[in-house]
């Protein structure tokens, strides 16, 4: 601790250059977070399947529809638990910005198959027993500030046409910060009431539990296996696996995240290692007579880095805090066009991470420059 | 007793025999010091003076553990210091050698006090015991109601006072000084003298100093000439010049 008088003071040598330094720290941080968490959104259907979850979509495309009379087939299937569906609703409320999934579920087992979305159970009664009823997840509700009791208009090119009315019945939350509360759900014998003859009896997919997720493999191949030939051949995998599939269509997106992400981080890294080099180079005689009266090479070197550590700290920990407070508005702002983003704990500690390795990054080499420096050539300079 | 002969056997503070430096510059090798053979006692007071490039800065730095010889060796209070590694030739420099540099060179944003401490910092002393040892430097130097300065708010002879301080805060075995009032004026130049010389006379410490000043030179007990890297025992000045005699 005796020594971090020396590393503050020294720290404070040009105020108006550590002002600007932290600040690009700070800014080149938050953006970096930012990245991480936009990144982070596309990946999360992955990160919050359920192990024990499989997913089984038409073979051909996801668009094309499966029976839903396949139901009590896969269900005597061994080892299948629990079996939901499904469907694609593609409407808009109000206007064609206000975009959301909505989705048409089987109330009888929504719950059973996805129990770490939350409903209350008055509200999931009041939902069961309303045919027309809807339940909106928690961030969504918030978005458009609905509450129970509400009528939602939601109109869709799809099913021939026109506006759906719904009442809104319940609010969901997720157990987990990164679950996703932006989905609507409504019913599936109001659905199947009202489209057209060609659609009914056709569910988008369904999702099952299965016992024991080591079974998972077995009975997805079983499925497959029993309707193979059939006129809707299916594809099952795991819930993880059929996310990962989502994310692959984003390809281009994230490579060009990434992209963006490491421009980011080298340059951040450019500019601080810049200014250790700068400021080691300025004081080539003090740190020789540093040397001179006893003080190790080593002892030099924790000088330069620790400054170039405190730099990344105090740097990072402005650009996490602002991160903190502007990533929920950014959030909420760019509702509809990304994928819920949450600032997850992970995401501040891989932030931190960040700051200090780049802090050390920055500092070795110009700490280096310094521990090698060599009392007698460093004199001659002054 | 200050030799050049190198016939003081083992005795005295420093011990230099047979030393030689040579650098390579570009293609050329300069030979900056030939078999160079010096004898010191505790107490003295040694001025090296010679023209540009004769060595002196060199030799200083050699003494200082600095710089490591080509050949030879340099012995101080029975530590031969030529072979020793760069971490250990650190540690002795902290504990046997205070630098005084004619730019000075305190740290600009370290107080007095502060840049007076960081040869402790580097020892077992406690917080308390540091400042007891600061403030007396300090007052040696004369430079008590200075302290908490920074080096900008001190004049040049001020901050070479404070070098002073740095220089002997840690009770080193000697002190090397390069061109110690080579940047200052006339007055501070004799008061920055009249200290080196009663740290000799009233606590007994070691200078080894290199000056172009012929009249600083006269300040020491002994003066020595380097001329083309050869050392030649000067006439010995008297001693008792007076102040105003480097006026």
């Amino acid at each position: 601790m005796k020594f971090a008088r020396i590393v503050w003071a020294n720290l404070f040598r040009k105020k108006i250059r550590l002002l600007l330094t932290i600040g690009s720290f700070a800014v080149a941080l938050f953006l970096f977070v930012f990245l991480a968490v936009v990144r982070d959104a596309f990946n999360r259907g992955a990160d919050v399947a359920g192990a024990d979850r499989l997913v089984i979509i038409n073979r051909t495309s996801i668009i094309n529809p499966i029976p839903l009379k396949y139901r009590d087939q896969i269900l005597r299937i061994p080892g299948v638990k629990v079996i939901t569906h499904n469907n694609w609703f593609g409407g808009t409320y109000i206007e064609e910005k206000n975009f959301f999934p909505q989705f048409v579920i089987d109330p009888e087992n929504q719950r059973q198959v996805f129990p770490e979305l939350i409903v209350p159970d008055d509200q999931w009664n009041a939902f069961v027993k309303d045919r027309v009823g809807a339940i909106a997840g928690a961030q969504l509700a918030e978005r458009f500030h609905w509450k129970i009791g509400d009528r939602i208009p939601i109109k869709t090119t799809l099913y021939g046409g026109g506006a759906w009315e719904f009442n809104l019945d319940g609010i969901y939350h997720g157990k987990r910060p990164q679950d996703d509360e932006t989905q609507f759900w409504f019913q599936w014998d109001y659905f199947e009431e009202r489209v057209p003859e060609s659609f009914k009896g056709q569910i988008g997919w369904y999702i099952l539990r299965v016992d024991n997720p080591d079974d998972a493999p077995r009975i997805a191949k079983s499925i497959d296996e029993l309707f193979m030939n059939s006129p809707n051949e299916t594809k099952t995998e795991t819930e993880s696996a059929f996310a990962a599939g989502w994310v692959k269509q984003f390809g281009n997106i994230q490579t060009l995240i990434l992209s963006i992400g490491t421009v980011v981080f080298f340059t951040l890294l450019l500019v601080t290692g810049n200014t250790m080099a700068i400021s080691v180079r300025e004081r080539t005689s003090e740190l020789a007579v540093f040397k001179a009266i006893g003080y190790s090479d080593r002892a030099v070197l924790f000088f330069v880095l620790a400054e170039a550590l405190t730099i990344a700290i105090i740097g990072g920990g402005l650009g996490i805090l602002l991160a903190l407070l502007a990533i929920p508005g950014l959030g909420k702002a760019l509702s509809g066009l990304l994928p819920s983003i949450v600032l997850a704990p992970p995401m501040l500690l891989f932030g931190i991470a960040v700051a200090i390795i780049t802090g050390f990054l920055s500092g070795i080499l110009p700490g280096l420059g310094a521990m090698r420096l060599r009392v007698v050539n460093a004199m001659r300079r002054v | 007793m200050v030799k050049v002969d190198g016939s003081n056997g083992q005795s005295g503070l420093i011990q230099v025999r047979d030393l030689d430096k040579r650098y390579r510059r570009g293609g050329e090798e300069i030979h900056v010091l030939q078999g160079l053979n010096l004898d010191v006692s505790a107490g003295e007071f040694v001025a090296f003076m010679g023209p540009s490039g004769s060595g002196k800065t060199t030799l200083l730095n050699l003494l200082g553990g600095l710089d490591v010889p080509t050949r030879g060796s340099i012995t101080v209070a029975d530590d031969e210091i030529t072979h020793m590694s760069s971490g250990k030739l650190t540690e002795w420099r902290a504990r046997h050698v205070g630098f005084i540099f004619q730019m000075y060179n305190l740290i600009p944003v370290l107080t007095a006090f502060q840049n007076v401490e960081l040869p402790l910092l580097l020892t077992k002393l406690s917080k308390t015991e540091r400042r007891a040892h600061v403030e007396t430097a300090l007052s040696i130097v004369g430079l008590s109601d200075r302290m908490n300065h920074f080096p900008r708010q001190l004049s040049g002879g001020q901050e070479q006072r404070v070098t002073i301080a740095r220089a002997i805060v840690s009770d080193p075995t000697f002190l090397l000084c390069d061109e110690p009032t080579g940047d200052l004026d006339r007055k501070s130049a004799d008061e920055v003298m009249a200290l080196l010389e009663e740290l000799v006379a009233s606590h007994h410490k070691t200078v080894l100093m290199v000056t172009h000043d012929p009249l600083v030179a006269a300040r020491a007990q002994t003066t020595l000439h380097l001329d083309k890297g050869v050392l030649v025992e000067g006439s010995k000045l008297p001693h008792s010049i007076p102040a105003g005699g480097v006026a």
